[in-house]
Order: structure tokens, then C-alpha cells, then sequence
């Protein structure tokens, strides 16, 4: 069989294998070795000590979301708590994936043309492009709330209705500091911390 | 004769709690070693009452899982032959066990019992014929399965196991040399000596090379990791593709049997098996000075220290699992028939040759 070459001979030790083999049991040794005195020292309490896994437990823990992350939409209302959708379609228009629904009705205040009568979301169609957000000249549909963990045992209850795309409301807006991104063992981080290289 | 039955019925039911054991948590360590070496906190999430006791109740609703999913036999497969292939597999790797010493001699009330299931003279021997039939439970299970795909599944990985089994045992003859003897209480207690009063003569010192091969083509023979072609679930379809529920739990269960047998026969062989470093049958004799001991506290001592090195073993393989990739099956075939088979010959032409000049 005709095995490619790489662009480099390796060398008489590399060849053998045993020595490349030991190196790499030494790297992962380590990180074994590493973690387990760290959780050890986490059980007897020194919570100085940098934890042992970089890993998330997700439902319980989260790590911090951007604020320009697009996540589930909502409604905006004005003061009076209407929705400020005019119902123009643009949205409609412009997603994609066809997920949006709008039925307008006319709206008794003469300034105002429109406003949704219905505004469906199908969530099993969306792709989270965020044009409609992009496309609303009311600034009236957005992608703020920081919901992302929505599922639904049936397609229907993928839909969400305008009643459900109004009553959201914005994530609180938090800015991570800076100190705390440096403390935070988040994945990126994890072969800087080792010293790993490769 | 009732008394020595019952014994014999002890020894062989500890052996097999022993194995059983540590089959089971084998399925938790894998888990928790993996995520430890690569920075995750691993399996933690099944818990009773609240209580995760860190995941070991995993092992718990595996068996759960396992024993009541849907247990599937192919239509056109041969039902008889589909259901024994695991248990083959489960049985051989079972009763190899027999032979592994894992204690010195227990005196108890005037009476003798060597701590080991079956004192066989060719103990090594019945060992690899065990790990050889169970060859056939993996063909077997590919072959009942009426599934081309396990069908090739399992021929390969009978060509993976016959090919290292020559390796297997050609790497042990330069120890069989040394230890002149096929019995392995023998073998142990000869490890038992010491070099100039502090260095123990173990099996890993006089045949580093052999250990290593050993250690290499027992891999292989476990089918783990980088040698696992015949499961290699990510690319191709292994011998077990058309199992379910706790017939495949039986296989997955073998593999964990058979690691811990490897480990076994690695401590016997090359670790000084049950031996303690200066520990004789009435406490330590260290180079400095010596501790007596009561003859129970040593038997523990001896049966704790043979635990702990296949523990330790144990650790090896699972480190060496999370560490290497794959390799290739022509590579898998080139290892063994042009690099390490010929290595072993070496060592043992090597190996006979001193012997002849010492002797």
C-alpha cells in the first residue's frame, strides 16, 4: 500500500515509537496528576488552589453569554404596554427560513398604521440569523433575552405566540470584567494553564 | 473432603467477586480517568436520594440500563449461537483467573491453603489456551449475527488476537527461561529473593524487554485502545454491531475482565505478583534492620500488595487508552510479525544464551 509522505523524516527515535509513546503518557500524566491534587486540595477546602477541570456544569453553572449573543426573540412594547410592531412585514419578508407568521389588523390610533393581530415564531425552522432584528424599522423584534435552552416534546410547541414574544423581557446586561476573564478557566485557556505546547 | 471442597468453593468465589469487582468499577474509572487527564469532571450525574457519591452509582444504572433494554437477535442469525458467543467470551475470560496466585500460603489451624483457585502445574499454559477460546467468542458473536459486517468485524479482530497471542507468548519464553517453571506460585515466590539484601529480583528487572512486549501484544489481545480495531466504533463496524442490551453489556464487560487479567498476569509475572519489597513469611527484613509480623497481617499485607500493583496496572492501561490514537490496520499487523515477534525471538535467543553461560 502506498502511504503518504509527510513533509519531514522523522528521526531513528521517532521511529521507534516507544519514546514518542512515553513522552505522550508523560503529558497526559500530568494533567492527570495536576487535576487530581487539585480536586483533592478543592475537597480538604483550599479554594485558593485553581480548580481541576476547566468544564462547565452546565444546568446549574453557565458561563457568562456576550451581550451581542442572539438568542430567543421578543416583542418590545411602547409605554402603554402595545406592542411597537406595525406589522409592516418586513420581518417576513426578510427571514430566511420562512418562520415568521404576522396576521396585521388596523390599529385605531390614525398615527399609527398597524399591529400584529398574530406573530408566530416556528423555533423548529428559525436559524438564529438575526436579520429580522436587522430588518425591523420600529426596532420592535430582538434577540436580547439570553434564553437559549428552549425545546419542546412536539413541533407545535416550537411555535411561540405573540402573547409568549412579549412577555420576555431583556437579559439584565452584564459586562464580565476584565479581572474576571482572566480568573475564568474557561476551554481557551485550558493549554495556556498547563504550559502545553502542541 | 468436605472442608477442602468448601475451601476450594471460598477461594474460587473470592477470585471471581474479586474480578467481577473490579470489571464493574473498571466501568467508573474509565469514565472518571478519562475526564481527569483531560480536564473535565466526568460521569457524576446519577445519584440516590441526592447523593452523587462521585458517579459511582453510574455503575448501578448501567446495570439497570443494560438488563432491561430491548434485547435484539437478528432475524436470519443463528439465535442459539447469537446468545452464546458472549458468554464464551465472558467464561473464558472468567476462568483464566484460576490460576493467578494472589497470596502466599494461609496456615490456618494445622491446615495449608495456598491462596490460589487451582494450583496448576502448567498454569501459564492453561491461561493462554483461556485467552485463545475466547478467540472464539468474538467469532462466533460476528459470525451468528448474519450480518456481513460483523462477520468481517469479527474475522478481523480474530487476525488482531491470534496475530499478538504468538507475540503474547513468545515474549514470555525468556522469563519461562529465568523463573524455570511454568507454575506461577513458583514464578512468584522465586521473585520473592533479593539482589545483594535490597534489590528485588522481579520479573521486570531481569526482562525489561519482554515486559514491554508483553505489556504491548496484552493490549492488543484485550482489544483497547490504540489496538481496538475490532470496535473502532468511530470508523468501522466491529463483531458486536448487532447486540444489545446485556449481551453486548457482556462483551463491554469481557473487555474489563480481560484488562484486569492482563494486569494480573503482568504483576505475577514481571511485579513479584503478591511479593512485598523485603516482606518475608515472618515480617520485614529490611537491609537496616528487621520487623516481626504475625502470619495473618503478612497474608493481607502480600493480598493488599497484589491489588494494588494490578490497580496500578490497571491505571497504565487506562492511561495508555486516553493517550494514543489508532493505528492503522496495516500498521496494527506490521507491529507485531516485523518488529516485536522478531524482538521476542531476540530476547529469547538473547536471554537462553546468558542462562547458558550463568548456569
Amino acid at each position: 500500500m502506498r502511504i503518504p509522505q509527510s513533509e519531514r523524516e522523522l528521526t531513528f527515535w521517532e521511529r521507534i515509537y516507544l519514546p514518542e509513546v512515553i513522552r505522550g503518557l508523560a503529558i497526559t500524566g500530568r494533567h492527570f496528576f495536576v487535576n487530581m491534587a487539585r480536586h483533592l486540595a478543592h475537597l480538604l477546602g483550599f479554594r485558593n488552589v485553581p480548580k481541576g477541570a476547566v468544564t462547565y456544569q452546565y444546568p446549574e453553572e453557565r458561563r457568562p453569554i456576550s451581550p451581542r449573543l442572539r438568542t430567543l426573540h421578543r416583542l418590545a412594547r411602547r409605554a402603554d404596554g402595545s406592542p411597537r410592531c406595525v406589522a409592516c412585514m418586513m420581518c417576513e419578508t426578510v427571514c430566511p427560513a420562512n418562520c415568521i407568521y404576522i396576521v396585521a389588523a388596523e390599529h385605531p390610533d390614525p398615527n399609527i398604521e398597524k399591529y400584529p393581530l398574530r406573530f408566530d415564531i416556528d423555533l423548529g425552522k428559525c436559524v438564529f440569523c438575526g436579520f429580522c432584528v436587522e430588518a425591523c424599522p420600529e426596532d420592535a423584534i430582538r434577540m436580547d433575552t439570553g434564553i437559549y435552552d428552549f425545546a419542546a416534546y412536539t413541533r407545535e410547541g416550537m411555535i411561540l405566540t405573540i402573547e409568549q414574544l412579549l412577555s420576555f423581557e431583556p437579559a439584565p446586561y452584564v459586562q464580565v470584567p476584565p479581572q474576571d476573564r482572566a480568573a475564568d478557566p474557561g476551554p481557551i485557556d485550558a493549554r495556556q494553564r498547563f504550559g502545553v505546547s502542541g | 473432603m468436605l472442608l477442602e471442597a468448601l475451601i476450594v468453593l471460598l477461594k474460587a468465589g473470592f477470585i471471581v467477586t474479586v474480578a467481577l469487582t473490579f470489571g464493574a468499577v473498571l466501568t467508573w474509572v474509565e469514565r472518571k480517568q478519562s475526564a481527569v487527564m483531560q480536564d473535565r469532571i466526568g460521569a457524576n450525574r446519577a445519584a440516590i436520594l441526592g447523593l452523587r457519591l462521585i458517579g459511582l452509582f453510574h455503575i448501578l444504572s448501567d446495570a439497570i440500563k443494560m438488563f432491561t433494554k430491548e434485547e435484539f437477535t437478528p432475524e436470519r442469525g443463528d439465535k442459539f449461537l447469537h446468545t452464546l458467543a458472549p458468554m464464551l467470551s465472558l467464561f473464558f475470560a472468567l476462568m483464566s483467573f484460576v490460576a493467578i496466585p494472589f497470596g502466599d500460603a494461609l496456615r490456618v489451624g494445622g491446615r495449608t491453603i495456598d491462596l490460589q483457585a487451582a494450583d496448576l502445574n502448567a498454569a501459564i499454559l492453561f491461561v493462554f489456551a483461556m485467552v485463545s477460546l475466547g478467540i472464539y467468542g468474538v467469532v462466533i458473536g460476528g459470525w451468528a449475527s448474519e450480518n456481513n459486517y460483523s462477520f468481517l468485524g469479527g474475522m478481523r479482530a480474530s487476525a488482531q488476537m491470534i496475530s499478538y497471542e504468538v507475540t503474547l507468548g513468545v515474549s514470555l519464553i525468556g522469563a519461562l527461561l529465568i523463573y524455570d517453571t511454568l507454575n506461577l506460585q513458583e514464578m512468584v515466590r522465586f521473585q520473592g529473593h533479593m539482589y545483594g539484601g535490597w534489590i528485588p529480583r522481579w520479573g521486570i528487572l531481569l526482562q525489561p524487554l519482554g515486559f514491554l512486549l508483553f505489556l504491548t501484544a496484552g493490549i492488543a489481545e484485550t482489544k483497547r485502545v490504540p489496538f481496538d480495531l475490532p470496535e473502532g466504533e468511530s470508523e468501522i463496524v466491529g463483531y458486536w454491531v448487532e447486540y444489545s442490551s446485556m449481551k453486548w453489556g457482556m462483551y463491554m464487560f469481557t473487555d474489563f475482565i480481560e484488562m484486569t487479567l492482563l494486569s494480573a498476569l503482568a504483576t505475577t509475572l514481571f511485579l513479584g505478583g503478591w511479593q512485598v519489597p523485603w516482606l518475608l513469611s515472618d515480617g520485614f527484613h529490611f537491609p537496616w534492620g528487621s520487623v516481626a509480623l504475625p502470619h495473618v497481617v503478612v497474608v493481607v499485607l502480600q493480598m493488599g500488595a497484589f491489588l494494588l500493583k494490578v490497580s496500578f496496572f490497571l491505571w497504565l492501561q487506562m492511561l495508555i487508552r486516553w493517550t494514543l490514537p489508532r493505528v492503522r490496520y496495516d500498521q496494527l499487523m506490521a507491529i507485531t510479525w516485523k518488529y516485536m515477534l522478531p524482538l521476542s525471538l531476540i530476547n529469547t535467543m538473547v536471554t537462553a544464551v546468558i542462562l547458558l553461560a550463568i548456569r
